[in-house]
């Protein structure tokens, strides 16, 4: 198979680049080791939309992270993913941060930050009700947004493959021969032009390439997830600003009217730990009840972890390492925000290199999968009158259809796994965790895909779920 | 379209209620029910111990079930199968989906929340770890056998002993699957005595009380849990943690009333049990609304579901027959070991002569006595041997006892 270009890995980064490219008369394709995409970093992080205040001036984070903020306003109604301008605070807690706070004011300024404002504790508080008494004063980002990370990623892929691109699930890249006609990756895949978004096994990728080697770390950090019946506790995003006692950490609500609050910040020297521990996980409480003191820990659904590539500078790597091989690596905290604009970016200059034209019937606009609880009650019984399977209620919590799950196997990136379904439908995502609807969607995951139940997983091929059937030999 | 009774669920609760109701000469009914056939859980209950008190008799869950879609069936009551009820208004407009009749607004005189409840999962923990597959609730995985008919592990952890994990623990140990242990973060079990003797005693599981889950492992699969001690706040004791290996962590942690929809309907609900609060009638604080079975508060047995249920579908029925007007309520107080009652709330003047009372304590206790006490004296004293949270206690009140009564409280005292 042979390719003008190949983006390894299917996070958001590798979906975003996707995306930009396919705009460009390339032929293009995406390899991804997991059973889907949206499978590493960008499925478990803060979801933030960051405005872009926090990185140095002149840094690629501060650049494309201002970029990436102004774009995914657009993009979110582009691609159909869900997108919340709800603005953030920095809080601080006493007048001796002041100066951090006007500090972190001057530089979003510098970085081209629209809509920043220092406001008192009192102003913050009447913005924001259950903001602590001790809030002393807060930084206002106007522009700062939450997303749904899945949607996000997802939607990026659907429609860079709607724009011609492919996308290998279950591919993991292990071998990769330079020759004269680019690269030829695992003895399979040629291509003129590498990019490699392989996010936390970015510096295998490169050292795969490369004389001169990079080496990524792995920064976990730990979330709690709270139950929507106390989503509306916060309406901003809650930042604390990084003072002697430590980095802070925030509380958010979530684009679906969840609430959050993390992570920590813990360096790990496996990078697939993704575990949580008790430790990192009371720190997260103790440290969000500075900024809104009824956190309630009742109220909890799930707690999760997810890993940060940690470069050893303190930005982003992305150029082009080697001849038509370019890195998109590194890619920590603000990366979400910047995903949009590092797509931009490199596809652009990748298009230079291989002196690619954009293409004229470029499609510009993705429609997800229908989201029946959101629609007015004539659509909705106009859908189900359509489709009677939108009638059948699965998951009870988020009231998600079976309509909704089999569109979701369906896609042209198709959920195969629980897990996947989760990130599309968000069935199994509410306040029982899937324990009423993960036996049925594991039927419906069996039925459409025609395959024994038993082969049904929760994510990866190794993830099984139930064992064959009762009193037969497995 | 307009009905006198609507039903919501077809479990055990729904299924009594709609039986009173028809009883009492209400025609006009219909039974909502999300899955597809009547029975609620009890279709995946296929161990015996049903209906000892309704019945004289031992039955399965399938079976105790199957005595009540009998007598619907013969009654010819209505019900619709395959509708997810997805909005209650406090004006009783009951709004559900379904594949046949798409997004449907029904109207009724009265409603009866039975909607039963659900499990604690384990982000209500918040047990540290991974997040591998094999992580059931004793139900999910109860469902997955007994329904679906699928091994849902080899080496099995038991976190809580609430009835449900109990019973798959032998569940599981039928099946073949080696169950280590069943681990309870309290100092007492959660389920009924005649469940640890049958389930865990009579097969060899160790049941380890004060103890919880304090790691996961396995990044695809469970490949081991690690259980610690705890003290008497409920917290780890450090040193004292043990790794067990297994590929299966089944927690059975609790059991929530499920009232998303009460409170749609802007139904009041209990900090206690997470139920509504009733007065004798089983009627919530919206007038019309009456609830019974596992959404009003978590019973030990089936057969206490099925007699409450009958009430609440016979004041139901009254409601609509003759509305009376409630005006004055005592209220039923609890303290000294007592953690609720159901009903909350009596209206005297009202009341039927003799009315029952249930609720449980917050802790197990040995030669304890119950007392009611009218105007802070003792009306009434009953001795028990042996008091646990896992058994629901119920007392009975006469009409002519409480005419006089300013307050009435339930609680525990020395036994003489």
């Amino acid at each position: 198979m042979k390719y003008d270009v190949i983006v390894v890995g299917g996070g958001v980064i590798g979906c975003a680049i996707l995306r930009e490219l396919s705009k460009y008369n390339l032929k293009i394709a995406l390899l991804e080791k997991e059973e889907d995409v949206c499978s590493g970093t960008s499925k478990a992080n803060s979801a933030i939309i960051h405005a872009g205040y926090d990185a140095e001036n002149g840094t690629l984070k501060a650049r494309f992270n201002v970029e990436g903020c102004k774009l995914t306003k657009q993009l979110a109604k582009d691609l159909d993913f869900t997108y919340i301008n709800n603005g953030s605070f920095v809080v601080c807690f006493d007048e001796t941060d002041m100066p951090g706070l006007e500090n972190l004011y001057e530089r979003g300024i510098k970085n081209g930050v629209e809509g920043l404002e220092i406001i008192s504790g009192e102003k913050a508080r009447e913005l924001e009700p259950n903001l602590s008494k001790n809030v002393y004063a807060a930084l206002y980002a106007k522009s700062a947004g939450i997303v749904c990370p899945f949607e996000m990623t997802i939607a990026f892929g659907e429609n860079a493959i709607a724009n011609g691109a492919e996308i290998f699930l279950n591919t993991k890249v292990e071998k990769i021969i330079k020759n004269d006609e680019g690269y030829l990756i695992n003895d399979k895949y040629q291509t003129r032009c590498i990019v490699n978004a392989a996010g936390l096994y970015g510096d295998f990728i490169h050292n795969l390439v490369c004389e001169e080697k990079i080496e990524l770390s792995a920064r976990k950090g730990d979330y709690c997830l709270f139950d929507k019946e106390v989503g509306s506790l916060v309406k901003h995003t809650i930042f604390q600003l990084p003072n002697k006692f430590g980095k802070g950490v925030l509380v958010a609500p979530t684009a679906h009217g969840n609430m959050l609050i993390g992570p920590s910040a813990t360096d790990i020297l496996d990078k697939e730990a993704t575990a949580t521990t008790q430790k990192d996980l009371n720190m997260i409480i103790e440290k969000s009840r500075l900024s809104v003191e009824c956190i309630p820990m009742n109220k909890v659904i799930t707690s999760f972890s997810g890993l940060r590539a940690r470069p050893s500078g303190n930005d982003f790597i992305i150029k082009e390492a080697a001849d038509n091989f370019f890195d998109a690596v590194g890619i920590e905290s603000p990366g979400l925000s910047s995903a949009p604009a590092i797509g931009v970016y490199l596809s652009e200059m990748i298009a230079n290199k291989l002196n690619a034209r954009k293409k004229d019937n470029f499609i510009n606009t993705r429609k997800g999968i229908n989201k029946l609880n959101k629609m007015d009650k004539e659509t909705r019984a106009k859908l189900i009158k359509e489709n009677p399977l939108y009638g059948n209620i699965i998951c009870r919590c988020e009231e998600i259809s079976e309509g909704e799950i089999v569109d979701a196997i369906h896609r042209p990136i198709p959920a195969t796994s629980l897990d996947a379904i989760k990130r599309r439908v968000r069935a199994g995502m509410g306040r029982c965790q899937g324990g009423f609807c993960s036996p049925k969607v594991m039927e419906i995951i069996a039925r459409e895909l025609n395959k024994p139940l038993q082969e049904v997983t929760k994510n990866n091929s190794a993830s099984l779920l139930v064992y064959g059937r009762l009193g037969e030999e497995e | 379209m307009k009905y006198d009774v609507v039903i919501i669920g077809g479990g055990p609760a729904g299924l009594a209620a709609a039986i009173s109701v028809k009883k009492q000469g209400i025609d006009n009914i219909l039974i909502i029910e999300r899955d597809d056939k009547l029975g609620g859980i009890l279709n995946q209950c296929i161990h015996n111990g049903f209906g000892l008190h309704t019945f004289k008799e031992e039955l399965t869950g399938p079976e105790y079930a199957q005595r009540y879609v009998d007598k619907v069936l013969e009654l010819d009551i209505p019900y619709i199968l395959n509708s997810m009820v997805v909005d209650i208004s406090a004006d009783k407009k009951v709004t559900y989906v379904s594949k046949q009749d798409g997004l449907n607004t029904i109207e009724a005189k009265a409603v009866i929340l039975a909607m039963g409840c659900r499990e604690r999962p384990r982000g209500a923990l918040n047990i540290p770890g991974y997040r591998p597959a094999g992580i059931y609730s004793a139900g999910t995985a109860q469902r997955l056998m007994n329904i679906e008919g699928y091994k849902v592990g080899h080496e099995v952890v038991i976190l809580g002993s609430g009835d449900i994990g109990l019973i798959m623990a032998r569940r599981m140990t039928l099946e073949g699957a080696k169950v280590k242990c069943v681990a309870e973060l309290m100092p007492y079990s959660g389920g009924l005595k005649r469940n640890i003797v049958q389930c865990l005693n009579d097969y060899n599981i160790p049941l380890l009380l004060s103890h919880t889950v304090v790691d996961i492992k396995g990044k695809n699969r469970v490949e081991s849990i690690t259980l610690a001690k705890v003290d008497e706040n409920r917290k780890p004791i450090p040193g004292t943690e043990k790794e067990y290996k297994c590929d299966t962590l089944l927690l059975s942690v609790g059991l929530l009333p499920e009232n998303e929809l009460s409170k749609l309907a802007d139904v009041q609900l209990s900090r206690v049990t997470s139920g509504p609060l009733v007065n004798d009638n089983f009627e919530t604080n919206i007038e019309g609304i009456f609830a019974c079975g596992n959404v009003l508060h978590v019973h030990d047995l089936v057969d206490y579901v099925s007699s409450e249920a009958e009430l609440a579908g016979y004041y139901a029925a009254k409601y609509i027959l003759d509305k009376k007007e409630h005006h004055k309520y005592l209220n039923i107080d609890v303290k000294d070991g007592v953690r609720y009652t159901v009903p909350s709330k009596i209206d005297v003047d009202n009341m039927e002569d003799r009315i029952v009372v249930r609720f449980r304590v917050d802790n197990e206790y040995r030669n304890k006595s119950i007392a009611v006490l009218k105007n802070d004296e003792e009306l009434k004293v009953i001795k028990k041997r042996v008091l646990a949270p896992g058994e629901m206690e119920q007392i009975f009140l006469n009409k002519n006892e409480l005419h006089d009564a300013k307050t009435l409280t339930i609680c525990l005292k020395e036994a003489q």
